[in-house]
C-alpha cells in the first residue's frame, strides 16, 4: 500500500515538474495539422480508386515536373488495391513516357516506356535537381507520405496504437499544401527564395505554392479546387508509399481472428491441464 | 461415476485436438509467405512481358540473338538452301521427329524462331556450326539442323519454340 | 539437460538410435519431464516468448536476405523493392522490423522479472550473466539491422554510434576508422554490418542454448524465491509449462500482429523513409525506442568520454548484480523496501526512455542527470545497503505451502 502511494506521489511530482517544460516546448512549433478523414484509415481502410486516379493526374500534370517517383513502376498503377487502371490503360500511359536506354550498337536512345519501367525522374541526378531548384533537390515522392509526419505528443501517441492512427504523413502533406500564405506575418524575416507556410517546420519552404484552384481539370467532374486537389494528391502519395496497404489490413483482419480463436482454445486447454494441480 | 469420467475424457480430448488442429493450420498458413517469397517477384514478371522484334534488318542467312525472360531467342533468317535442307529429311531418322512446317509459322518459312538453350543441360549452342549447319553445342557436342532439330549428340529434344506471332510481315511479338 | 533420463522409446528403430545418440532423452528430460515450480506466474512465460521471437527474427531475416542488396546505391531501393515487388515482402519486412521491437519489449519484461524476483542470485549467477551477454548481442544485432535499411536515421545512427568509440583516449579515431573501413560511414561499413547482422543471431542462439542449459542445471526460480523441496512443489514441464507458455505466446502474437498489420510504422521514425544522405543530418537523431534509456544516460553526462563510459557501464553493471545485491532473501515479494526502490527504478528506466527522445536542453538535462544518478545509485548504493538494513517478511516453508496458503 505504502509503496503504491509513494509511486503515485512521485509520478505526480514529476508531472508537475515537467509539465511547464513541455508547454514551453510547444510554443515555437508549427500548429498541429488538421486531421483529415481518409478512406484508407482504420482497420478496414481502403484506397478510393477514383481519388487515386485524380491524385495521379495531379502528380502527372503538376508534381512530376520537379518530383521523381522513381521507386514505382508505371505498371504498378494497375496493381490490385491501387488506382484501378486497366492493363491496357497502363500500357498506353507507359508508352507516353520516354525512357533512356541503349540500342544494340550501344548508342544512347530514348524509347517508348513499358509498364515494367519505373517513372522517369525529371532531373538527371540529385545535383542537377538541386541546381535547378535554388540549391535544394525536390524530394523523391515514392516514400514521401511515410517520410513525413509530426510529433503527436504525450499521451496522444499512446492512444494512436489503439486507434491505429498512421496518417500523420498524409495529414501533414495535406496541411502543407493548404498552408501557404501570400505574405509572411509582420516581423517575420523571409530569406530570399523562401515561401511562407503555416505548417512547414520553420515556416520557410523552398517550394512555391504548387496547387491552386482550377489548375487541373478532372475527368470525373470532381471540383477543381485546392481543397479537392490536396486531398486527392495526398491519397495518391500514400498509395505510392504504401501500395500494399489494402492487402495488409485485409490479411491483418484474418490473422487477428485466427489468433483470437487460437488464444481462446489455448486458454481453455491450459485451464483443463492445470485443473488437476490447482 | 464411470460415465462421467469418460464424458469428461471426450470433451478434453476434443479440446486438445481442436487446439492442436488450429495451431497446425496457423503454422501451415505461416509457411505460405515464406515459400511464396521465392517465386518471381512483380518486377520480374513485369519485365517478362512480350517483346516486339523488327525482322527487317536481319539479312538472308543471318541469325540474331535476342533475350526474352532472360532466355536467348535465336531468330534465323533462313536461306533457300537452309530451308531445303530442313525440308528434305527423313523424319523417321530424327531423334525427335518434327516436320519443318511444325517449326515455323505458315507462310513464313524463312523465319525460324527458337529458344537458344540446348535441351541437354542448358548451354547456349553456337550458330552456323556442326555437321548440319544449324547449331552446335560446345558443352557436350549436340548438333542441331537448320530447323533447330536435334540430329546428333546427347540432347533428347529439338530446340523449343517460344510463343510468338507475326504482328506484320517484318515484325514478330515474342511472348 | 538435467540428470539421467529415464526416457526409453517404444519403437525399436528409435531405441537403436537412442543408444547411439540419446537426443530423445535429452529433449525428454529438458522439455517434458523437467520439473517446473508449480507457482510460476505469467511473467515466467517470457523466456518461451523470447525463444519464439528469436526464431521469427532468424526465419524472416534469412528470407529478407534473399532479396536485400548491401550496397549504398541499392540498399534502400532493395528494401523498397521488397515492400513493393516481392511476394509477401511487405509482410516479411514488417514482421522483421516490428519483431525487433517486440523482441526487446519481451527481453525487458524478462529482465525486470528477473530483477524483481532475484533470479540472478546464487546459484543462478552464470545463468544471469549469460542473459546479459544475450542482451548485449541483441543490442548490437538490432543496431546493425537498423543500419541496413540505409535511410537517413540508419546512416546517422551508424555515424553517431560508431563515433562513441572515438571517445577512447589515444586510439579512438583509429578504432572508428577501422570500424568504418573508410573515412566515414560508407559502403564498407554497410557491408560489414550486413555480414555481422547475419552472423550475430546465430551467436545469440548459441548463447541461448547455454542460457537454457544453465537454467536446467540450477532449476527455475519462482515467485517465492524458495527452491523446490519436494515433488509437491513442481509439475512436469510438459504439459503444464508448455501449454501455459503457448497460451501467452498466442496473446503476445496478437500484440505483435497488431503492430505489423495495423500500425507497422508506429515504432519507426519517418526520416528512415528518406534515403541516406551523407550531406544532410536530420533535425533530430533519435535511436529506436529500445535504446532510448541508454541514449539519455549518454547525453546526461557533459563529458564525452564519461558519457560513453556511463552508457556502457549502465549495461555492464547488470553483470555484477548478483554480487551487488547483498540480501539473503531472493524474491522481492518478501522485501517491502526493495519493492519500492525497484518500482521507482522501473519508473526511472521508462523515464530515461522518455528523456532519450527529448532534445538535450533545459529541464530534460536536469531530469536525465537525476534519473541517471538513481539508475546507478540503485545498483551501487541501494541494493548493497538494503541487504544489510532491510527487515524482510517471513518466508513460507515451501512453494506448495505458499500456494495452498494463498488459496485458504
Amino acid at each position: 500500500m505504502t509503496n503504491k502511494r509513494t509511486i503515485i506521489a512521485l509520478t505526480l511530482a514529476f508531472a508537475a515538474f515537467a509539465a511547464p517544460a513541455l508547454a514551453q516546448e510547444h510554443s515555437h512549433e508549427a500548429p498541429t495539422p488538421p486531421a483529415v478523414k481518409w478512406s484508407f484509415a482504420g482497420p478496414f481502410g481502403k484506397f478510393d480508386e477514383g481519388q487515386l486516379q485524380r491524385g495521379f493526374k495531379i502528380y502527372k500534370e503538376v508534381c512530376s515536373s520537379c518530383h521523381a517517383l522513381s521507386l514505382l513502376s508505371i505498371g504498378s498503377l494497375a496493381d490490385a488495391g491501387g488506382p484501378g487502371f486497366s492493363e491496357a490503360q497502363v500500357a498506353a500511359l507507359a508508352a507516353e513516357y520516354k525512357i533512356k536506354d541503349i540500342d544494340d550498337k550501344g548508342e544512347a536512345i530514348e524509347r517508348a516506356g513499358r509498364p515494367a519501367d519505373h517513372f522517369p525522374s525529371p532531373f538527371a541526378n540529385d545535383a542537377a535537381a538541386a541546381a535547378a531548384n535554388g540549391g535544394v533537390a525536390p524530394p523523391d515522392m515514392s516514400t514521401l507520405a511515410k517520410a513525413r509526419g509530426y510529433m503527436r505528443g504525450f499521451p496522444t501517441f499512446v492512444f494512436d496504437i489503439f486507434t491505429q492512427y498512421q496518417e500523420a504523413g498524409p495529414d501533414y502533406i495535406h496541411a502543407v499544401l493548404n498552408g501557404y500564405k501570400d505574405a509572411a506575418p509582420a516581423g517575420f524575416i523571409m530569406p530570399p527564395g523562401g515561401n511562407y507556410n503555416e505548417y512547414f517546420p520553420g515556416h520557410v519552404i523552398a517550394m512555391p505554392k504548387p496547387l491552386s484552384d482550377g489548375q487541373v481539370t478532372f475527368d470525373d467532374g470532381a471540383p477543381a479546387t485546392l481543397a479537392q486537389y490536396s486531398k486527392d494528391v495526398t491519397a495518391f502519395l500514400m498509395w505510392a508509399a504504401e501500395p500494399k496497404l489494402v492487402q495488409r489490413k485485409r490479411t491483418g483482419f484474418q490473422v487477428m481472428i485466427f489468433l483470437i480463436v487460437l488464444s481462446g482454445l489455448l486458454y481453455f486447454t491450459k485451464k483443463k491441464v492445470w485443473s488437476a494441480v490447482h | 461415476m464411470t460415465t462421467v469420467s469418460s464424458a469428461e475424457h471426450t470433451r478434453r480430448d476434443f479440446l486438445y485436438i481442436a487446439t492442436g488442429a488450429v495451431g497446425a493450420v496457423g503454422g501451415a498458413a505461416a509457411l505460405v509467405p515464406l515459400i511464396a517469397q521465392m517465386n518471381p517477384d512483380a518486377s520480374t514478371i513485369a519485365a517478362g512481358a512480350p517483346i516486339e522484334v523488327d525482322l527487317a534488318p536481319i539479312a538472308d542467312g543471318q541469325i540474331i540473338k535476342v533475350f526474352w525472360r532472360s532466355k536467348p531467342i535465336f531468330i534465323s533468317h533462313r536461306s533457300k538452301k537452309e530451308i531445303d535442307a530442313a525440308k528434305n529429311v527423313q523424319l523417321a531418322t530424327l531423334p525427335d521427329p518434327e516436320p519443318d512446317s511444325a517449326r515455323v509459322k505458315a507462310g513464313h518459312d524463312q523465319w525460324l524462331v527458337v529458344i537458344g538453350i540446348c535441351t541437354h543441360l542448358g548451354c547456349i549452342p553456337l550458330a552456323h556450326q556442326g555437321e548440319f549447319d544449324g547449331w552446335f553445342c560446345p558443352c557436350h557436342g549436340s548438333q542441331y539442323d537448320t530447323a533447330g532439330r536435334i540430329r546428333k549428340g546427347p540432347a533428347p529434344k529439338n530446340l523449343p519454340l517460344p510463343p510468338y506471332k507475326f504482328v506484320s510481315d517484318t515484325k514478330i511479338q515474342i511472348g | 539437460m538435467s540428470g539421467n533420463s529415464t526416457y526409453q522409446p517404444q519403437n525399436a528403430v528409435l531405441q537403436w538410435f537412442e543408444k547411439r545418440l540419446p537426443i530423445g532423452g535429452l529433449i525428454h528430460s529438458s522439455f517434458v519431464a523437467y520439473p517446473t515450480p508449480r507457482n510460476l506466474n505469467y511473467w515466467w512465460t517470457f523466456g518461451g516468448i523470447l525463444s519464439m521471437m528469436l526464431g521469427i527474427q532468424i526465419i524472416t531475416g534469412i528470407v529478407l536476405a534473399m532479396h536485400y542488396t548491401p550496397h549504398v546505391d541499392l540498399a534502400f531501393k532493395s528494401v523498397e523493392a521488397i515492400m513493393r515487388d516481392v511476394n509477401y515482402g511487405w509482410l516479411l519486412r514488417y514482421l522483421h522490423a516490428n519483431g525487433a521491437a517486440m523482441f526487446f519489449l519481451a527481453v525487458y519484461i524478462h529482465m525486470f522479472r528477473g530483477i524483481y524476483y532475484g533470479s540472478y542470485k546464487e546459484p543462478r549467477e552464470v545463468l544471469w550473466i549469460l542473459g546479459v551477454i544475450i542482451y548485449l548481442l541483441m543490442m548490437a544485432t538490432g543496431f546493425m539491422g537498423y543500419v541496413l535499411v540505409w535511410g537517413q536515421m540508419s546512416f546517422w545512427a551508424a555515424t553517431v554510434i560508431t563515433n562513441l568509440f572515438s571517445a577512447i583516449p589515444g586510439v579512438g579515431d583509429t578504432i572508428v576508422a577501422w570500424l568504418w573501413g573508410g573515412y566515414a560511414v560508407g559502403n564498407p561499413t554497410l557491408n560489414r554490418f550486413y555480414s555481422l547482422h547475419y552472423l550475430l543471431p546465430f551467436v545469440i542462439a548459441g548463447v541461448v542454448i547455454l542460457h537454457v542449459w544453465a537454467l536446467h542445471v540450477s532449476g527455475q526460480n519462482n515467485p517465492t524465491g524458495i527452491e523446490p523441496k519436494s515433488e509437491k512443489d513442481t509439475v512436469p514441464f510438459t504439459p503444464y509449462a508448455t501449454v501455459k507458455d503457448g497460451f501467452f505466446m498466442a496473446c503476445f502474437l496478437i500484440l505483435y500482429c497488431w503492430f505489423v498489420f495495423y500500425v507497422p510504422n508506429f515504432l519507426g521514425h519517418p526520416d528512415n523513409y528518406i534515403p541516406a544522405n551523407p550531406a544532410v543530418t536530420p533535425a533530430e537523431i533519435v535511436p529506436e525506442w529500445y535504446y532510448l534509456p541508454f541514449y539519455a544516460i549518454l547525453r546526461s553526462i557533459p563529458d564525452k568520454l564519461m558519457g560513453v563510459v556511463a552508457l556502457f557501464g549502465s549495461i555492464l553493471i547488470l553483470a555484477f548484480l548478483p554480487w551487488l545485491d547483498t540480501s539473503r532473501v531472493r524474491s522481492g515479494r518478501y522485501r517491502p523496501l526493495f519493492k519500492q526502490f525497484f518500482w521507482l527504478w522501473v519508473i526511472v528506466c521508462v523515464g530515461l526512455g522518455w528523456l532519450g527522445s527529448k532534445p538535450p536542453e533545459g529541464i530534460y538535462v536536469i531530469l536525465s542527470r537525476l534519473f541517471t544518478l538513481y539508475y546507478f545509485g540503485f545498483f551501487i548504493v541501494i541494493l548493497p545497503l538494503l541487504g544489510i538494513f532491510e527487515k524482510t517478511k517471513p518466508l513460507p516453508n515451501s512453494i506448495s505451502e505458499s500456494v495452498l496458503g494463498a488459496k485458504a
